[in-house]
């Protein structure tokens, strides 16, 4: 059994500790990598969200756990709604694998 | 391009053949793969691209509820409710095969989670249960965006590999086989004539020596 983990700013997360997600506070991108590189290697949580606006300033720090089966690193809008970050991941991977992107463009 | 460099005989020329038709063999299958895990990787993203923008709108509205509750309810309180949590939630995880590619597939199972809300409802508001009750209904959705964005980035990574491995078959591999395949059979060629070129002229000589021979028994006919 896994858990899910849940990265970002006090508010964004706040809802989710209701539900039972582990909830971690990260304002800032040293601390959003190492807490998920903490969670990387505890190895128990198969799902982790973190807000767009972490995982963006987070950059090339996340391509390094990209291509393992877990956990799934997923973009999540925060409490400032959505910043398109979770959009361009896609248009990235569609790029990555068909050389152009075919879905995404205007 | 480098040229693979090898004897020229006959075993290499044999060895050579068989490896090239190894390669196209593996050529077709990986071309005929790649074709399908694209096929695959497009209904795949566009799902989550549905699914994104579904989720998108149900957390703002979420967001939107829980900054209400927020608002109306004491800080310190609402600290205190969300503290300890009685829900737990928990994913099972198995993993399918797509096209040799392993994805792991999330079930999602919500322990001690009840319809009532998991905190005391002396000092909070009514907002807050709302807005836990919006945060629980995204949660299978967000999980489901998780799943299907894994599958795409594990996809997108196979499909890399596997169109790298039929551009060096095709652009590298067999070109290579193919021109060490004729300078072999050039060579092999080019000593059979050798061979036949020497054959004709000891023959030649042969004959030669027996026609002097047989003229030197008539010499007074010269």
């Amino acid at each position: 059994m896994y858990n899910i983990a849940m990265i970002g700013d006090r508010f964004s997360i706040g809802a989710f500790v209701a539900l039972g997600v582990a909830t971690f506070e990260a304002n800032d991108r040293e601390t959003a990598a190492r807490v998920l590189a903490d969670l990387v290697r505890s190895q128990k949580y198969a799902v982790v969200f973190v807000t767009e606006e972490l995982l963006a300033a987070l950059g090339d720090e996340i391509t390094r756990y990209k291509d393992l089966p877990l956990p799934a690193i997923t973009a999540i809008p925060g409490k400032n709604g959505a910043t398109g970050y979770g959009m361009t991941a896609l248009s990235r991977a569609t790029e990555r694998a068909v050389g152009t992107d075919i879905l995404f463009k205007e | 391009m480098a040229e693979i460099r090898v004897n020229p005989t006959r075993m290499e020329l044999k060895k050579l053949r068989v490896r090239y038709e190894t390669a196209r063999r593996g050529h077709k299958l990986l071309k005929d793969k790649r074709d399908e895990l694209m096929r695959l990787f497009l209904e795949v993203v566009s799902e989550c691209k549905s699914l994104r923008e579904e989720v998108q709108t149900a957390l703002a509205a979420a967001h939107g509820s829980f900054t209400l509750a927020a608002a109306t309810t004491h800080p310190k309180m609402l600290e205190a409710a969300l503290l300890l949590p009685k829900a737990k939630t928990e994913i099972a995880v198995s993993y399918k095969n797509r096209m040799s590619v392993t994805v792991p597939v999330f079930e999602c199972d919500r322990l001690g989670a009840t319809d009532t809300a998991n905190y005391g409802l002396a000092f909070t508001s009514g907002e807050l249960d709302a807005a836990t009750a919006t945060f629980g209904q995204t949660m299978p959705l967000m999980l489901r965006l998780a799943e299907r964005e894994k599958e795409a980035m594990l996809l997108a990574q196979e499909i890399e590999r596997t169109r790298r491995r039929v551009n060096a078959l095709e652009h590298i591999m067999m070109p290579q086989y193919l021109t060490a395949i004729k300078s072999i059979k050039m060579k092999l060629d080019e000593n059979e004539r050798g061979n036949i070129t020497r054959l004709m002229k000891v023959k030649d000589m042969i004959l030669k020596a027996n026609l002097s021979q047989k003229y030197s028994y008539f010499p007074d006919e010269e």
